[in-house]
């Protein structure tokens, strides 16, 4: 496998009357043609930034984007013009926004803004155009898409918006296609079906896709890889079923044990992080985390631990001071004795 | 269309406003037809004749009155009308055309272009429109040309303000970072996709300038420097007459009326015309 998008040491800061924030951190991955990568943090790790500042979608300033390369297919994203990163957006980069509702041009018929994608990346028109864009709307699973195309997208619903959102970043068979918390505005049900259509395209086009989200259970859905980040920077990152079995950092344990889980009847509370985000213009020294992390060690508030990989794993990688595994099991066999 | 109708039979001042420019619209395209006296030629032995309700129907009275020189009041007004429409339309959708334009410049591109465009609104508006139209066509010589463009000066900021302001939001909205997203220009997000959300209040801003710039068309002919005699302008007419309002009610009445009426139907049917484009009021019935 070769990657698709290499992303080295990306910096961005803000430049913000309170001072310089630092939303991406020296951030370095890859994604393998083919993967499916889900990046899972909260408000402000930065998840959303960098895949702006990857498009050049981020307003510069108050955005400054002070290091880093961003490789795609043989380009390095940061350093091309304008107009070249525009052929690439919507071309052979896709995306979904979060919010189906606005995300669509409320006075311009559903129809007028596939067609806008199409004929700016493709040479179709007159019949092919016409036959590719009842074809999208027919592949995301819209009903009736001949007669669908002239609708305004207030006659639409929630869900159809965002398949309609889907079949724009789909509509020119991109090599990656990035969702931006494409599911988080719509109710669990709708959610369901859209990542059922979201696993069917990969199927049928074995797109790449970079999934960002809040939602582990997406994640565990749908990635292949799990990336969690948090300051800016990548805490812990390997295949889901490593992650979510082994966890190694105290920020993804504590992302799991605050889902509540299936059949459990006691009537416990669920698990809550302590503390609230870091102030992002003022960013503790070590690691961004440890403020509230109760496995919290001297060197953690000190020292930026260095991601590395989990013994004996080729591409389970976390970045901690401490030996999460041992520690859980000390204070498992703490409350046994104590019992 | 069909639902534009529909909804507009259902408005009663909407259909009242809409009826009455159709009206006003038609006689004024129809005037060359109409068999009327010539509005320039006076009958000074017909000078001040009152309005009578026979003059309908009998050929070369005066239903609405003679002027003080013996003018005919109705034929004056309906060809005043051309001049006076043809004047405020214009006026309008050229200062519609420009102030939206730069609206969506200054909106959309922030900045310096902002900065420069907003401070030349403001420095226009410290300035009474009025003053600045006296001074222009004091400069420039009255014209009908002169006052079209005098009268779109006028007209662009007023557009220019509120177009801006609708486009600082929509900027910020989630389609326009989607159409980033998908490659298209600056050019075309601003004209394809702002553009197209913007009509509707330009529309509207566009209904109650025109009321505005009959208003004010009318004062200039009335200062002696709108359309020169004896080119018939409602405004001139409602200058010569005012002397004999005592003795000839008629001379100003009927061309102050005309003005009331025009700029009425218009600003009820652009107020209807709001509500309409309005999605939030429009779903609500």
């Amino acid at each position: 496998m070769t990657a698709l998008l290499d992303i080295r040491n990306l910096t961005v800061e803000f430049d913000t009357p309170g001072g310089t924030v630092q939303a991406v951190n020296g951030l370095s991955y890859r994604v393998e043609e083919g993967e499916t990568l889900g990046i899972v943090g909260e408000s402000g790790s930065g998840k959303s930034v960098h895949i702006l500042a990857l498009l050049g979608l981020l307003p510069t300033p108050p955005a400054r984007i002070v290091s880093g390369e961003a490789w795609f297919n043989g380009q390095n994203l940061m350093t091309l013009s304008d107009r070249a990163l525009r052929e690439i957006r919507g071309g052979q980069i896709g995306m979904v926004f979060q919010d189906p509702m606005s995300s669509l041009n409320p006075v311009l018929t559903v129809g007028r803004q596939l067609r806008e994608v199409l004929q700016r990346h493709t040479g179709l028109r007159g019949h092919a155009l016409k036959a590719r864009m009842v074809e999208l709307l027919d592949i995301v699973g819209i009903p009736h898409p001949e007669a669908r195309l002239s609708q305004y997208p207030h006659e639409f619903s929630g869900g159809m918006r965002q398949r309609v959102l889907i079949a724009i970043g789909m509509a020119c068979n991109p090599r990656l296609l990035i969702a931006d918390e494409a599911t988080t505005a719509l109710d669990v049900t709708v959610q369901a079906q859209i990542l059922d259509l979201v696993r069917k395209l990969k199927a049928d086009f074995g797109t790449t896709v970079i999934w960002v989200t809040h939602d582990m259970g997406v994640v565990a859905e749908l990635a292949d890889t799990v990336q969690v980040m948090y300051g800016g920077r990548i805490m812990e990152r390997g295949p889901v079923r490593a992650v979510f079995h082994d966890p190694r950092s105290a920020y993804t344990w504590g992302l799991l044990k605050s889902l509540p889980t299936e059949g459990a009847r006691t009537q416990k509370r669920l698990y809550q992080i302590p503390g609230s985000p870091p102030n992002m213009a003022n960013m503790p020294a070590g690691d961004p985390f440890a403020p509230r992390n109760p496995f919290a060690t001297e060197r953690c508030h000190t020292e930026v631990p260095p991601l590395r990989n989990v013994d004996g794993s080729q591409d389970h990688q976390f970045a901690a001071w401490y030996d999460l595994p041992a520690l859980l099991a000390r204070e498992a066999a703490d409350a046994e004795a104590s019992s | 269309m069909k639902h534009f109708l529909t909804d507009l039979y259902r408005s009663k001042a909407g259909l009242v406003g809409a009826v009455l420019i159709m009206v006003i619209v038609l006689v004024s395209l129809l005037a060359p037809v109409l068999d009327l006296p010539d509005p320039t030629r006076g009958d000074l032995r017909a000078r001040l004749v009152g309005p009578t309700w026979t003059g309908l129907f009998t050929p070369g009275a005066h239903p609405l009155g003679t002027d003080e020189v013996g003018r005919d009041i109705l034929s004056r007004l309906i060809n005043g009308s051309r001049i006076t429409l043809l004047v405020a339309t214009t006026a309008v959708v050229l200062g519609g055309i420009v102030g939206t334009i730069l609206g969506i410049l200054a909106g959309y591109k922030g900045g310096l272009v902002d900065r420069i465009l907003m401070r030349l609104v403001d420095i226009q508006l410290a300035v009474p429109l009025m003053l600045l139209a006296l001074l222009v066509v004091a400069a420039l010589g009255p014209s009908l040309r002169n006052v079209v463009l005098v009268l779109a000066l006028t007209s662009w900021i007023r557009y220019a303000r509120i177009i801006r302001a609708q486009v600082l939001s929509l900027r910020e909205r989630e389609f326009v970072q989607s159409a980033h997203a998908i490659g298209a220009s600056t050019l075309r997000i601003m004209f394809l996709h702002i553009l197209p959300n913007v009509l509707t209040p330009a529309l509207v801003v566009g209904t109650l300038e025109l009321a505005r710039v009959i208003i004010m068309d009318s004062a200039l002919s009335f200062l002696g420097l709108g359309v020169q005699p004896p080119t018939p302008s409602w405004g001139r007419m409602l200058a010569d007459g005012r002397v004999y309002i005592s003795s000839a009610w008629w001379a100003v009445t009927f061309p102050g009326l005309a003005i009331v009426l025009t700029v009425l139907s218009v600003n009820l049917f652009g107020d209807w015309l709001r509500d309409y484009f309005d999605p939030k009021t429009r779903s609500a019935k």
